[in-house]
């Protein structure tokens, strides 16, 4: 059926997005990833939105891609900082906030 | 006689001041942010908004107090009209003045703000505004010169405004919120001087020992409010926060007792906490480390008065959710008893004159406690009124010894001692208040701690008055000690003149306090920078000591059970009738409007028997209400007087005569222990051992709960030892240790040590999981997220 292939569409992404994101090193890779989940997720959200005939789940992708957009903004902003100040971005590096 | 179907409708009289006391606590509060922001700019530093603020606030309260008092009469004339016209006894319920207005709501529960003014509040209101305006003028002298001295004024300007809100408070949550900033200012305050570790530590006991204490208030005020908002709010229209609600419906008889015991102890360990009761009360004398008007103001009508305030607000609650009305012991009654005797042996060992004030201190809110435990209501009021004015002179007393006599030093061993002819104004303020204290007969303390203790045995508690009795006697025995060590007896340190050595280097530097030497310089035109010697201070102290001494002369004449009815003016203008109400005609109707004088109670005083009508023994009919419970007043009789007045002068005839053989002999280096007094000695050997024996029982308790602050215990019993030896003998120098040492310093300090290492080792046990790699981090995310899916999956079918 359509909709049980979106949603393995869906947690096929969502899986390759939580392994970028445990595996990587690379901090623009994880924020690729991290993409990839939420992009899982609005995968889900149109599929059911599409099941059940309502519009809600689009409204909700709507706001997930706007909300990607400013993530990813403020994501790669703060890898750039980090490069600019340590010449690398590869987060083994990057554990000052050890408590 | 159609007496009892008769109901009169009465006009409360009314008036602005009683409308607007809400005003009184925004004063100070405003007060408080002009002197934070502008303070440091103004002519006096800040100093003139702080004691203007006071000043308002006190006419506020004078002004609402007399119309409070016109309001009573407005009422009481008319009931006595009706009992002309045939109506049996009227003595009528005058309806509190409220005024509420909604602050926050959430979750369709509202959250009031405003005022609930009848005698109580009024009283405390008076108390707190008028010491607070002669603290702070006091402290225009004594803080001269402090480096945070607008700061001071600003804390202690909030700290009063805080009591006040809690004094208005017309439901619970307003009463959290006074209670809260006196809190924080107590805190503030006691840690004035903080740059020396050990003023900054006693700030932070002060603080964490109430604390422990305040979660009794949020826990009882939730249990109360979960209990009672479905009564009040069918029958009164208020929420369960409501004080006069929670009343009500504590004497409907429809209240689940389980639920008003609960409520009532958890909120009585607030009290604990607050008034320094047994056992919390180990924060008080530490708190001596704030500048000593502060104690001062502490000690006497705010922050230590606000749990018993608490207990007389909401007193219907604890009469039966402790079961008061019967002669058993009850939790109340209990703590106060023990408190008295417990604070009052420690203060016979206490070096500092202000711990001494401070022990003084607690064991008369004992008496306090002690009297709203056995029913003694109207009492125990009153002598937070009395305690207020001569508490406040001693404190101040001792601090113009310190600021003038002694060089900031308030060792009495050590640097005062002959300072009565030096000082011959500090001396006869003190002298005054000393008596006032002990209870001597025409001065204050008598007429309200006599009465404690006659009503406490007129309620069945005899085993309390007895308490009450030796209390008496221990507490003018420890004040002649105080008295001859500082102000007879051979000078002695900076009494006589001498100087610390770090003062030699700077002759004429002034400093406030011996750790301040460096921080605070003064002007070089301080007023008593030039004479070294002990002298009297100057006026802007002594006015204030003599104000507070004249009042501690004549304020038991507003209550003096002795001279007739006439002269009980607390009684008709305070205590609360027990009547039943209609309560229709309590809803807000607002000031002004009318009430009706229920006419069906025929309560007697005095007399046996009489009380099967009262509000406290039968619950009120459908459709009334009762606000107050019944209580019993002792007919005075001088035979009991006398003997509590016996007590008292053989207390202070007895300690100064140990204290002249026994001081005067340790200044010619005449160490004799086995000489001394054989009376007190007596009399201290049975007090000891009864105390041994509550003590024991403890000790079971006490092993398995607290080891590891040993050391700190090791310390404090030194100095408690060293003390010892000089009041009494050995035997009981080795009870007192053990019990400073075990209760004090484990239970309590180890209940509050313990909690801030379940935190620390809370903190330490979840710090590897910070492990600052983001992957990591990500890990536990998505580990989280996954579980809570299966929780959901699981859930769902």
């Amino acid at each position: 059926m359509l909709t049980t292939q979106f949603l393995l569409l869906g947690a096929v992404l969502f899986c390759i997005g939580v392994y970028g994101v445990l595996a990587r090193k690379n901090a623009v890779m994880v924020l690729m990833s991290i993409e990839l989940i939420l992009n899982s997720v609005n995968i889900n959200l149109l599929a059911f939105s599409v099941r059940h005939g309502s519009v809600d789940g689009n409204t909700f992708a709507l706001y997930i891609i706007a909300i990607a957009a400013a993530e990813v903004g403020v994501g790669l902003a703060m890898v750039l900082l980090i490069y600019r100040n340590r010449r690398t971005i590869a987060l083994d590096d990057l554990s000052e906030m050890k408590g | 006689m159609l007496a009892q179907e008769m109901t009169a409708e009465v006009v409360a009289s009314s008036g602005w001041f009683l409308d607007h006391a809400w005003v009184i606590p925004i004063i100070p509060a405003v007060a408080f942010v002009l002197i934070i922001f502008f303070g440091k700019k103004m002519p006096m530093k800040g100093s003139e908004l702080g004691v203007f603020s006071m000043l308002a606030s006190l006419v506020f309260a004078g002004g609402a107090a007399w119309q409070w008092i016109q309001r009573v009469n407005s009422v009481v004339d008319v009931a006595h009209d009706a009992v002309k016209e045939g109506a049996y006894h009227a003595a009528p319920y005058v309806e509190p003045v409220i005024r509420e207005w909604t602050w926050w709501q959430s979750g369709g529960f509202h959250f009031g703000i405003g005022q609930h003014i009848d005698g109580l509040a009024l009283t405390l209101l008076v108390v707190v505004a008028f010491i607070s305006s002669l603290v702070q003028i006091y402290s225009l002298e004594y803080l001269r010169g402090d480096r945070r001295y607008t700061h001071f004024f600003a804390a202690l300007t909030l700290f009063s405004a805080g009591m006040l809100c809690m004094v208005l408070a017309p439901n619970m949550v307003q009463l959290i919120l006074g209670w809260e900033i006196m809190g924080l200012c107590s805190f503030m305050l006691i840690g004035h001087w903080w740059e020396e570790e050990a003023n900054s530590r006693a700030a932070l006991k002060a603080f964490f020992t109430v604390r422990v204490g305040d979660v009794g208030l949020l826990i009882g005020t939730g249990i109360l409010f979960f209990s009672a908002n479905s009564w009040t709010q069918e029958n009164l229209g208020v929420s369960g926060f409501n004080i006069s609600g929670l009343s009500a419906w504590a004497m409907s008889g429809e209240a689940s007792s389980s639920a008003l015991t609960w409520g009532a102890v958890a909120l009585f360990i607030a009290c604990i906490g607050k008034s320094g009761q047994f056992p919390l009360h180990t924060w008080l004398p530490d708190a001596m480390a704030g500048p000593t008007p502060v104690s001062s103001l502490l000690h006497s009508s705010t922050m230590v008065v606000a749990g018993v305030f608490l207990v007389a607000r909401v007193y219907p609650v604890f009469w039966e959710g402790m079961k008061i009305g019967d002669t058993n012991i009850n939790f109340i009654v209990l703590i106060g008893g023990i408190t008295i005797v417990i604070a009052a042996l420690l203060a016979f060992v206490q070096n500092d004159i202000k711990k001494v004030l401070a022990y003084s201190t607690v064991s008369q809110l004992g008496y306090m406690m002690m009297g709203l435990g056995a029913g003694a209501w109207l009492p125990a009021v009153f002598h937070i009124f009395t305690h207020a004015f001569f508490k406040a002179c001693l404190f101040l007393s001792a601090g113009s010894v310190s600021h003038s006599g002694s060089h900031h030093s308030f060792d009495m061993k050590k640097d005062m001692g002959g300072l009565a002819k030096k000082m011959p104004i500090t001396a006869t303020t003190w002298i005054i208040s000393t008596l006032a204290l002990a209870g001597v007969f025409p001065l204050a303390g008598f007429f309200s701690k006599d009465e404690i203790i006659d009503n406490v045995g007129y309620g069945g508690y005899n085993a309390f008055m007895i308490v009450g009795l030796s209390g008496a006697f221990l507490t003018a025995a420890y004040m002649t000690r105080a008295t001859y060590l500082t102000f007879f007896g051979k000078a002695r340190g900076a009494a006589a003149g001498e100087h610390h050595d770090e003062h030699d280097a700077h002759a004429d530097v002034h400093d406030l306090h011996d750790a301040h030497a460096a921080l605070d310089a003064h002007d070089s035109h301080d007023a008593h920078g030039a004479d070294h010697g002990p002298h009297e201070s100057p006026k802007l102290i002594t006015v204030p000591l003599m104000i507070l001494a004249a009042l501690a002369l004549v304020a038991g004449l507003a209550n003096a059970t002795p001279f007739g009815s006439n002269w009980e003016r607390f009684k008709k203008y305070v205590e609360p009738s027990a009547e039943y109400v209609v309560i229709e005609s309590h809803m807000a109707t607002g000031p002004g409007e009318a009430i009706i004088v229920p006419q069906q109670n025929t309560t007697a005083e005095g007399g046996e028997g009489k009380y099967d009508k009262g509000c406290a023994v039968v619950a009120p009919e459908a459709g009334m209400a009762c606000y107050f419970p019944t209580v019993k007043h002792a007919p005075f009789k001088w035979s009991k007087a006398a003997l509590s007045l016996i007590i008292v002068a053989v207390g202070l005839i007895s300690s100064w005569m140990f204290c002249v053989q026994y001081y005067t002999r340790r200044n010619k280096r005449l160490v004799g222990l086995t000489e001394r007094s054989k009376v007190l000695r007596g009399g201290y050997a049975f007090l000891w051992n009864k105390y041994y024996l509550d003590a024991l029982y403890e000790k079971v308790i006490v092993r398995s709960i607290a080891h590891p602050i040993a050391a700190a215990a090791a310390w404090v019993n030194q100095n408690i030892l060293d003390g010892i030896v000089n009041g009494v003998g050995k035997v009981s120098r080795r009870v007192a240790g053990w019990v400073y040492r075990n209760i004090d310093q484990r239970v309590v300090d180890g209940a509050v040590n313990g909690s801030g290492a379940a935190a620390r080792g809370t903190g330490g046990a979840l710090r590897p999981v910070q492990s600052g790699k983001v992957n990591q981090y990500g890990a536990l995310l998505f580990a989280a997220a996954a579980i809570g899916a299966l929780i959901l999956v699981i859930i769902n079918t």
